[in-house]
């Protein structure tokens, strides 16, 4: 197959996934719920729809190709950092700051990733803006809680743009005899992450029973976790034919960007309790925020990449 | 369309994309005027926040209230308060006025058309969170007996728009919509601006 004739079939297959759960849906709603409203089933067909848009607009991504997939990863990218600072304790003196992260750093580190120049896009947020924000920050005049509010905003441009980034970084890498399909690689992070997460609610709502880390995530379950995690890895390893790694070398990746996802998922639930907060956002019908649905990926992105960088990347 | 009223949904919009701005109608459903929306003032960004989240239908026939010292200074500003947006600009100096603010709002009320004013009178820049309100939200009502008034907490908006700054933060802001509240007969003036300011501050989410 031509990477395009791959691609379509990727996509072709999703698009059966869904197919197959709004059939599963709407046979819930009208078989159990009886047409009548019911929490969990209206919220999966809420989500179900909201899947198809995110879907679509992947494709619609993908259709044009770099360009494209950078452009779609800088508006998630400003989305999540947009949540992450309404819920972050800042004060007047931050102005320069915040303008600063949302309208130089973002663009700034995309824009790197658009010319491939790993060097600077590894390093950018983590080593300069990491020290040139503090000066701002210092510059405002404000020592209340100082320590504080440099620390949140550096976190949130870790998560949301630096982490987020290393999904169309992907497209960078060069490795030998995988030309020309580097979006492919982004399909398969993005594939398994999801349905990771996908699976692990189904698992643990179909049999879920210990609770794994009541004080954090109160949805999430061992038996949810298990079964999301090997059925994922499974998903995967299944799909080495678009990738550049082996059957086993899939699974192994797989396992690690689950397990990755799974840690992610955790620690923004903890950011969230201690917040006080249910959902990060209101974007994504029926998922709450763009860091809701992206808490997985943020922590899966650049751990899968250094990893295809290590051993695939030349 | 207009070009004047292209402007406005452009106006709308960006605000909107910026602010992920959403409406929580919790104590009452979008209804058709005349009412008077009053809300806390923090920014600018206040008044094209509260305009930019009301339904279209509703929001053609709603005019904020504004000071006519801040947006007649330059032909931009007094293009964008009279054309795009359609404001009342009203003189907040009792002493150079020639009309009557109260009855420049009672015309507009008359004519069916809903307001959006701010009754602390100034954008509040302090630690306070929310000044005591100007007498003018009673003699409004008073004038137009029977006129229902919807607090409209606005929150978030200070931090994306500082005051005298240019360039606005994206940040999230939520607009929660209180129950509408009428002058009783007999009520005083102070209890009134009172009830008004309370029913406005109970909208406040909980502070995290």
């Amino acid at each position: 197959m031509t990477p395009q004739q791959q691609t379509y079939s990727l996509f072709v297959g999703v698009g059966l996934i869904l197919v197959v759960a709004s059939i599963v849906g709407y046979v819930l709603k009208h078989s159990v719920a009886k047409d009548q409203p019911h929490a969990t089933i209206d919220n999966l067909n809420t989500r179900i729809k909201a899947w198809w848009v995110m879907v679509l607009v992947i494709s619609l991504a993908f259709l044009f190709g770099k360009t494209g997939v950078i452009l779609l990863f800088l508006f998630i990218s400003f989305a999540a950092l947009r949540e992450f600072m309404t819920l972050t304790y800042t004060r007047s003196a931050d102005y320069l700051a915040l303008t600063a992260a949302f309208f130089v750093v973002l663009p700034a580190q995309y824009a790197l990733v658009w010319f491939g120049w790993y060097g600077l896009y590894a390093i950018f947020i983590p080593v300069y803006v990491f020290l040139i924000l503090p000066i701002l920050e210092v510059a405002g005049g404000d020592t209340k809680r100082f320590l504080e509010r440099t620390a949140k905003m550096q976190w949130g441009l870790m998560i949301s743009v630096f982490c987020i980034s290393h999904v169309p970084a992907l497209l960078t890498l060069n490795i030998p005899g995988y030309d020309d399909r580097n979006l492919l690689l982004i399909a398969f992070l993005v594939i398994v992450v999801q349905s990771s997460d996908v699976l692990q609610y189904v698992w643990g709502k179909l049999f879920g029973k210990h609770k794994l880390a009541p004080e954090v995530s109160p949805s999430k379950t061992v038996e949810g976790l298990a079964g999301g995690v090997l059925c994922a890895t499974a998903l995967g390893a299944s799909l080495w034919w678009i990738t550049p790694f082996n059957f086993w070398q899939a699974a192994l990746m797989s396992l690690a960007i689950t397990g990755m996802g799974f840690f992610g998922g955790l620690v923004l639930s903890a950011i969230k309790r201690d917040r006080g907060v249910k959902d990060w956002g209101n974007l994504i019908e029926g998922h709450g925020g763009m860091l809701d649905r992206l808490d997985s990926v943020v922590f899966a992105a650049p751990i899968f990449f250094h990893l295809t960088r290590y051993w695939f990347a030349t | 369309m207009t070009l004047d009223a292209l402007y406005a949904r452009a106006l709308c919009a960006f605000t909107k994309a910026l602010t992920g701005a959403r409406i929580l109608w919790q104590g009452c459903a979008p209804a058709a005027g005349p009412r008077v929306y009053y809300a806390n003032h923090n920014s600018h960004g206040d008044f094209a926040l509260l305009w930019a989240c009301l339904p279209d239908d509703l929001r053609e026939r709603t005019r904020p209230v504004a000071g006519a010292d801040y947006w007649r200074k330059g032909r931009l500003r007094t293009y964008v308060a009279e054309r795009v947006i359609r404001a009342v600009l009203i003189d907040r100096d009792p002493k150079t006025r020639t009309e009557d603010p109260i009855a420049q709002m009672a015309a507009v009320v008359e004519q069916g058309d809903s307001l959006i004013v701010f009754p602390e009178g100034t954008r509040n820049t302090t630690d306070e969170t929310l000044l005591p309100f100007k007498s003018g939200i009673y003699h409004l009502a008073n004038a137009c007996r029977d006129l229902e008034f919807v607090p409209v907490w606005i929150e978030n908006a200070r931090r994306v728009m500082p005051k005298g700054r240019l360039l606005p933060v994206p940040l999230l802001c939520t607009l929660t919509v209180g129950a509408p509240l009428k002058l009783a007969p007999d009520e005083p003036k102070d209890a009134f601006v009172e009830r008004t300011r309370n029913a406005l501050l109970a909208l406040m989410p909980p502070a995290a």
